[in-house]
């Protein structure tokens, strides 16, 4: 282990405390208290390294062997937003600066009948009871570092109440901007959505980056999906060349719940999204759609974890990943199957093109399977282009770059027509449409 | 408008064509038979493009081009059109989409502005009548889930939409019923003209009835070993290859 190492991780704890030092009564409150718990986590974990099987072929030392500035305030104006070519939609649309909650670039527009959305600063103060029987609920503090320190920090990020039978016409986009202009920048929000009985919504959370130096993003987002309710998620990650990134989603469905998410990684120089849906329900439906386009020395690995716990539940995975030059990607899916889950049925499909005999492509299914009476499969493939395909295109006179386009784009699109926000889904295409044509 | 002088191609070290000459003129029809294996599909290949073929010998012009020179799109641009004996799904991918792409990048090619959406919905409607293609397997993902006979229908579509010089059919019968076979028949014969030519490779006479060509080929171990007019198609219908193969073996024994 190198001395940068310890700096970074000796620095956080350091700077846990001496924020402690100064919150008065507040530091005995619920929330603290779990902060405390995770902040004792997170030094007794440590950041991971590769001997720890979850992070075999995802290094963090080079991330960790910087310093970020944790505490920056406010720094963006809607100016700065401009060259960032954010796609309009009628949404309720928040920004979250280096992970704080930005009001002045913000927008809602649905009822707070509909919806309670709230950063969680604010959450914290208005909603204190509602906002800590969902805190830290679901995550496991326990096992990863990065989701015990984003526990330890969680200062902002938002808050989203969907109350009972409540179908939000308008979706929710979160922004996340990290302003890394004049310095390494750290943010760690902290998300928490529940959505009620019979309650329906699409969230999508969008990472960017303005500026060459480095950014860390240490994210969490826990989402409750109660009985027969539906959710849409998104993750779309756009950043910079020295952008790293550690995420979790974390996913608990009851019984005859629908919970769609799409992850899409376009750019950034890190990488790394847990999502893990444990479908603790009968009749439930889980959809987990994955892409990423890597291209340099980018790294993007995805874990994803499907853990059925009752029976009768479904969950489907389809990740699709294309690796240029030298970039590297990771995919690992879990399915458990508990052994309560019979008549379980769980898919799992990876597949690959690699574009470059520098670029590499590690996958690993798992499966653990304890139940009878279940359907499960799972299948991944990693290869080139179709030559016959290809053949085909020439032959009717597509040029062999704009038919290596084509075929490229339909492969994306598997996973992009997913995405049910039309401006995510077009910016998405116009993205992977711009990288496309970069040779 | 085609001249091909000695041509030998080979796949994986093995030759498969060993000198093949023909000559295709405007207007011309020509049919190539033969039995399995004979070279007829690495004809229509070597003539496409396809890489995986590696030419030793000969030579090949086209429109007065050294046609081998050129890559595979470039040849469709300049108006050779191959119809797949196994036409390739493409999943993502839009008939109507590939088709837009295609015809903008020979416009392209031939120095021509791009059509207009207007102007190139139009006409692909109109040729997707000439050949009772279904408009609702236009915006189908490419062959996607089609059956074998819309594929050859979508194969047909497509040479009626891109209209080239040579058209060459790779045993587009094969797997056709008789009400599928004449569709597309009648689909290449409303194209045929004065100035467009076309090669039919095919195993059996049965779509010749409907694709009368001017000449007839038979291919057999990588050479046209005879060549005739449409009365030879009827001759291998009735007498099959057998008598042409033994002919064959006793010019090689002397």
């Amino acid at each position: 282990m190198s001395t940068e190492t310890i700096d970074l991780r000796t620095k956080l704890i350091t700077d846990f405390h001496a924020r402690e030092s100064v919150m008065n009564g507040e530091a005995k409150s619920a929330f603290h208290q779990k902060k405390r718990a995770a902040i004792v986590q997170f030094e007794e974990l440590g950041f991971p390294t590769p001997q720890n099987e979850e992070w075999k072929y995802s290094n963090v030392r080079d991330l960790v062997s910087a310093s970020y500035n944790f505490n920056t305030s406010d720094t963006l104006s809607a100016e700065d937003l401009i060259d960032l070519k954010m796609p309009e939609q009628a949404a309720n649309i928040l920004y979250f600066v280096n992970g704080h909650y930005n009001p002045a670039l913000s927008t809602v527009v649905s009822s707070t009948e509909q919806i309670i959305i709230d950063s969680l600063q604010n959450a914290y103060k208005n909603n204190p009871d509602l906002v800590n029987s969902y805190f830290d609920e679901l995550v496991k503090n326990d096992t990863d570092a990065f989701t015990s320190l984003n526990t330890a920090f969680a200062h902002d990020g938002v808050f989203i109440y969907v109350p009972n039978n409540q179908t939000v016409e308008h979706p929710v986009i979160l922004r996340f901007v990290s302003d890394a202009r004049v310095e390494n920048v750290g943010s760690q929000p902290r998300n928490i959505i529940a959505v009620g009985k019979n309650a329906h919504v699409k969230i999508a959370e969008a990472f960017r980056t303005i500026g060459d130096e480095r950014s860390f993003t240490n994210v969490v987002t826990e989402i409750n999906v109660g009985e027969e309710a539906g959710v849409e998620y998104y993750k779309v990650q756009n950043e910079s060349e020295n952008a790293y990134h550690i995420g979790t989603t974390q996913v608990r469905m009851l019984n005859k719940s629908h919970f769609y998410a799409a992850t899409v990684t376009l750019n950034g120089k890190f990488t790394r999204n847990n999502l893990n849906i444990v479908i603790d329900g009968e009749h439930c439906e889980a959809y987990m759609y994955g892409l990423y386009f890597p291209d340099g020395a980018q790294h993007v690995d995805n874990h994803t974890v499907a853990d059925h716990r009752k029976p009768n539940s479904e969950s489907n995975e389809l990740y699709k990943g294309i690796l240029r030059d030298r970039s590297k990607g990771v995919f690992n899916g879990k399915i458990f199957v508990r052994p309560d889950a019979q008549k379980t049925n769980a898919f799992q499909s990876c597949k690959n093109i690699v574009l470059s005999t520098d670029a590499t492509m590690y996958t690993k299914p798992q499966l653990e399977i304890f139940a009878d009476d279940v359907k499960c499969s799972h299948g991944t493939t990693t290869g080139q282009i179709d030559e016959e395909a290809l053949f085909y295109m020439r032959s009717r006179g597509i040029s062999k770059s704009e038919a290596m386009s084509l075929l490229m784009f339909a492969f994306c699109a598997d996973v992009v027509s997913q995405i049910k926000i039309d401006s995510i889904r077009e910016y998405l295409e116009n993205v992977i449409a711009e990288k496309l044509s970069r040779k | 408008m085609l001249s091909i002088n000695g041509l030998r191609a080979s796949i994986d070290g093995k030759e498969i064509l060993k000198g093949i000459n023909l000559e295709i003129k405007p207007g011309e029809v020509h049919a190539i038979m033969g039995p399995n294996g004979s070279g007829k599909s690495t004809l229509a290949s070597v003539l496409a493009g396809r890489e995986e073929y590696e030419v030793t010998g000969g030579s090949v012009t086209f429109g007065g081009k050294d046609l081998l020179e050129l890559a595979a799109e470039e040849r469709a641009a300049e108006g050779i059109f191959l119809a797949f004996q196994y036409p390739v799904e493409i999943p993502g991918v839009t008939t109507i989409n590939f088709l837009k792409t295609a015809v903008n990048e020979i416009r392209k090619y031939n120095g021509e502005e791009p059509l207009d959406a207007a102007r190139f919905l139009k006409m692909v409607r109109e040729k997707a009548k000439l050949v009772s293609m279904n408009d609702s397997l236009l915006k189908r993902a490419l062959n996607e889930g089609f059956s074998g006979g819309e594929k050859k229908r979508n194969e047909i579509f497509q040479m009626a939409v891109l209209e080239p010089k040579l058209a060459i059919l790779d045993e587009t019968d094969s797997g056709l019923d008789i009400d599928a076979l004449r569709i597309v028949a009648e689909g290449v014969n409303s194209l045929r003209s004065p100035e467009r030519s076309a090669i039919v490779v095919t195993h059996y006479q049965r779509l010749l009835d409907y694709i009368v060509p001017d000449f007839v080929h038979v291919l057999y171990k990588g050479r046209i070993v005879k060549s005739g007019g449409k009365e030879l198609a009827f001759e291998l219908e009735e007498k099959g290859y057998d008598w042409i193969k033994a002919e064959v073996e006793a010019q090689e024994v002397n």
